[in-house]
C-alpha cells in the first residue's frame, strides 16, 4: 500500500523540543500502524518524543510526516494542524 | 574569629542577575553516584522487568504529584515536566531497557543507565545547542526512575525550612520548579547550560544564580557562606569579610538600581544633553503590547506581522487583519505604531504548498520579494494598515529591500490601494509615512537614492550583520564572527545615517544590537533618532542613554570609525563607556 504524507515547515523559534515533539507523540501513539517523522534521510518513529527530539528539527527544518496505514489519515490531519499552528507557541 | 579558610573564587555564566549572600544548602542525589551492575538469571528476568515497571509507575506518580502542586508562578513552565512524563515510557528508553534486562541480563538499574547513556550520546551530536542541551531531559527521567529503583530518597527542595542558597550538581526542572521564593536566595549549579531549562526557569524567578560552575559541588560544604554575584556569574566561598562588606554594597546598590531603573521606565529618555531618543518596542504578538506599555515603550518601533500568517489556516482576509491592526493602533494611541509588511517566505504560510523547496531560503523569494509576487495579499495587507491608520499613528515598513525598483514598485502598490479605499469611502491617514528596512547591503549602498522615496529608514541590524559578513547566526561553526562591533558594520551604519541626516528623514534601529547596553555608546553616536527593542530590554536601555551625551557619543563614534578592528572597537567602548556596564562603579 503506497504511504500516504505531508510535508511541514518548523516555526517554532526553538525547533522540535520537548513539549511539540510530546504533542506530536501523544497523537501518534494513538495510531494503528507506524507513524513517521522524515527529515532528509533519516527519520523518527513519531510515538517516540526521544526519537524526535534526537532528529534535531531545528526552525526552519522541512520535515514530512508519514503514515503507513490510511486508517490514520485522521491522525495525520491533527498532526497538521499542530504544525500549522505551530503548536500554539 | 578570624577566618583561616582562604577565600576562593569561582567563574561560571550569569543564569540571572542579582546578588545574592548566604549560607549554601548541598543538594545531593544520594545513591545515584554508584550504580551496581550485575547480571540476573533467566528466570529471574521476569521479576526484574516487573520491578522497573514498578519503578517507573512510582516515578510518575511522584511527577504527576508535583505538576498539581507546582505555585502559579512558575505554571508556564509545568510544560516540561508534562513533557518528562510522556519519556518515562517512551520506547526508546523504556522498552529498550526492558530489552536490556530480558535480552542481556542486566539489573534494571544498569539498564536505565545504559539505555539512557546511549540516547545521550546521540544528542551530542546534535549541532543546535538548545536541542543539543534535551539530553538533560533525559538525565532528569532517568535520574527519577533510578531514584525508585535504588530506594533513594529523591530531592525535596520544597520542604527546606530556611534561607538557602541551593547548590546542585545540576537542577532539573522538577527541582527548579519547587524552589520557594521566600526560602531560596539564589542557586548555584555545576552543570546547566545557558539554554537549560534552570536558566530558563531562573530567568522567570529573577533570583541570583550562577551556573556552569564545574566545581561548586566538590568546592563547598552544607553551610558554608556563600556569594552568588549573578551579574558577572561568579561564586565567592569562604568571602573575606572585606569582600562580605563590598558585596553587601553590591547587593543594595543593584536592588536600588533595579527600583530606579523600573520606576523611571516610563519617563523619556533623553541624554545628559537633552537630546530625547524615542525608545520603542518590537513585538510580533497582540498580546505582547502589555509588556510594551509596562516597560516604558514610547510606541511599537516593529510589529512583526508574520503571525496572522503562519498561525491561522493560510492566507489571512483584509477584515481579519484590519480588525487585529486597528486593536493594536488604538491600544497603543497616542503612540505610534510601525506595522512591517510580511517578511517571510511563502512556505512558511501554507505548509505543504507546491513552493519550491529552497535551498538558502535567507537569499530566498521572502519579505517584499514574495509579497510583490503575489499582489493579491500583499494589498490586502496594505489596505488593512491603511484602514488601521485611521485610529492611530500607524506606519508602513517595507522589508528585505534590495533595490529601487521594489521601492517604487511597493508604492505603487500603496497608491492603488489608497484608491481603492477611498472608492470604498473607507477611513485612512493619506499621509501615512512610508518606510524600508536597510537590512540588505545593496540598499545601504542605494540609500542615497532610496531616501528619496521614503519618509523613514529602519536599520535591521540582524539581517544586515548577517548578509554583510556572509555570516549564518544559526551556524555554530561560524556564529562566533557575528560581530556588531565590527569596522565594517560601523561605516555601513554611519553611511546611512549620513544619508538620513542630509534627506532629513528619520533613522530608526530595530535590531538585536539596538538592545545591547555596550553598543548603545556607539548607536548613540551614530545618530539615531530612535531605537526599538525587546520589551524587557527597554529600562536598562533608557537608563543608559540618560547617562551619556550625545555630543560626546558623536566625538567618541568619529574615533571608532578609524579603528579596523572589532577588537579595537570594543575594547575603546569599554575604556570609555565600561563603568556604565558595571555596576560597582554605579
Amino acid at each position: 500500500m503506497e504511504a500516504l504524507s505531508r510535508t511541514f515547515l518548523v516555526h517554532n523559534k526553538l525547533g522540535l523540543h520537548a513539549r511539540p515533539a510530546a504533542s506530536i507523540a501523544k497523537l501518534a501513539q494513538q495510531a494503528k500502524s507506524d507513524i513517521w517523522l522524515i527529515k532528509g534521510d533519516e527519520k523518527a518513529d513519531a510515538a517516540s518524543i526521544i526519537d524526535i527530539l534526537t532528529l534535531a528539527c531545528t526552525q526552519g527544518t522541512t520535515i514530512k510526516v508519514e503514515i503507513t496505514d490510511h486508517n490514520d489519515t485522521s491522525i495525520l490531519e491533527n498532526i497538521a494542524s499542530l504544525f500549522e499552528t505551530s503548536f500554539g507557541e | 574569629m578570624p577566618n583561616s579558610v582562604p577565600e576562593i573564587r569561582l567563574a561560571g555564566f550569569s543564569g540571572s542577575p542579582g546578588v545574592c549572600i548566604g549560607q549554601a544548602y548541598i543538594i545531593e542525589k544520594k545513591g545515584l553516584d554508584v550504580i551496581e551492575k550485575y547480571h540476573i538469571q533467566p528466570e529471574a528476568r521476569y521479576k526484574e522487568v516487573n520491578r522497573l515497571k514498578k519503578a517507573v509507575r512510582k516515578a510518575k506518580e511522584e511527577l504527576q504529584h508535583l505538576i498539581a502542586s507546582t505555585s502559579t508562578q512558575v505554571r508556564d513552565h509545568v510544560y516540561i515536566l508534562e513533557a518528562h512524563m510522556a519519556m518515562f515510557k517512551d520506547k526508546m528508553l523504556y522498552t529498550q531497557a526492558i530489552t536490556a534486562i530480558e535480552k542481556e541480563g542486566l539489573n534494571a538499574e544498569w539498564a536505565v543507565k545504559k539505555v539512557s547513556e546511549s540516547v545521550k550520546s546521540i544528542f551530542r551530536e546534535i549541532p543546535d545547542p538548545y536541542l543539543r542541551e534535551r539530553a538533560d531531559d533525559i538525565t532528569h527521567v532517568s535520574e527519577l526512575i533510578l531514584h525508585n529503583l535504588v530506594c533513594a530518597e529523591p530531592v525535596k527542595i520544597s520542604s527546606i525550612d530556611k534561607r538557602v542558597i541551593l547548590v546542585a550538581r545540576d537542577l532539573s526542572p522538577a527541582e527548579t520548579l519547587q524552589i520557594q521564593l521566600d526560602k531560596v536566595k539564589g542557586f548555584v549549579t555545576d552543570g546547566g547550560g545557558r539554554a537549560s531549562h534552570a536558566s530558563i526557569i531562573a530567568k522567570s524567578l529573577q533570583i541570583p544564580s550562577v551556573l556552569g560552575c564545574g566545581d561548586a559541588m566538590r568546592l563547598i560544604q552544607s553551610d558554608d557562606i556563600i556569594i552568588v554575584d549573578g551579574i558577572n556569574g561568579l561564586v565567592i566561598i569562604h568571602p573575606s569579610d572585606r569582600t562580605l562588606e563590598t558585596y553587601e554594597r553590591l547587593r543594595s546598590r543593584y536592588e536600588k538600581h533595579k527600583a530606579s531603573v523600573n520606576r523611571n521606565a516610563h519617563l523619556p529618555a533623553a541624554t545628559n544633553d537633552h537630546v530625547t531618543i524615542r525608545t520603542k518596542a518590537n513585538i510580533e504578538r497582540p498580546e505582547e503590547i502589555v509588556q510594551v506599555r509596562d516597560y516604558g515603550g514610547d510606541g511599537i518601533g516593529l510589529f512583526r506581522t508574520e503571525f496572522m500568517y503562519i498561525e491561522g489556516a493560510g492566507f489571512p482576509s483584509e477584515c481579519e487583519l484590519f480588525e487585529r491592526y486597528r486593536e493594536i493602533a488604538e491600544f497603543m494611541s497616542p503612540n505610534p505604531v510601525t506595522f512591517r509588511t510580511l517578511d517571510i517566505n511563502g512556505d512558511k504560510i501554507v505548509p505543504g504548498a507546491n513552493i519550491q523547496p529552497e535551498e538558502n531560503p535567507a537569499l530566498g523569494l521572502r519579505g517584499i520579494r514574495f509579497c510583490l509576487k503575489r499582489q493579491n495579499y500583499f494589498m490586502d495587507q496594505i489596505k488593512a494598515i491603511l484602514r488601521a491608520s485611521a485610529y492611530g499613528d500607524i506606519r508602513i515598513l517595507f522589508p528585505m529591500i534590495s533595490s529601487m525598483e521594489e521601492v517604487l514598485e511597493s508604492k505603487k502598490l500603496l497608491a492603488e490601494a489608497k484608491d481603492s479605499l477611498a472608492k470604498e469611502g473607507a477611513k485612512f491617514n493619506p499621509d501615512m509615512p512610508v518606510g524600508i528596512m536597510i537590512e540588505v547591503p545593496s540598499a545601504v549602498i542605494l540609500a542615497d537614492e532610496l531616501a528619496k522615496e521614503v519618509d523613514f529608514f529602519s536599520i535591521g541590524t540582524n539581517d544586515l550583520i548577517q548578509y554583510a559578513l556572509a555570516i549564518d547566526r544559526g551556524n555554530p561553526q561560524v556564529a562566533y564572527l557575528y560581530d556588531a562591533m565590527h569596522p565594517a558594520i560601523l561605516r555601513m551604519l554611519k553611511m546611512v545615517v549620513d544619508v538620513c541626516k542630509k534627506h532629513n528623514i528619520e533613522v530608526c534601529m530595530c535590531g538585536e544590537m539596538a538592545g545591547e547596553i555596550q553598543n548603545l555608546p556607539l548607536v548613540l553616536g551614530l545618530g539615531m533618532d530612535e531605537l526599538s527593542i525587546n520589551p524587557p530590554f527597554i529600562p536598562e536601555i533608557k537608563n543608559i542613554i540618560r547617562a551619556v551625551s550625545q555630543k560626546e557619543t558623536r566625538a567618541f563614534v568619529e574615533e571608532a570609525l578609524k579603528l579596523t578592528t572589532s577588537e579595537q572597537v570594543y575594547d575603546l567602548v569599554q575604556e570609555r563607556y565600561g563603568h556604565l556596564f558595571r555596576l560597582e562603579n554605579a
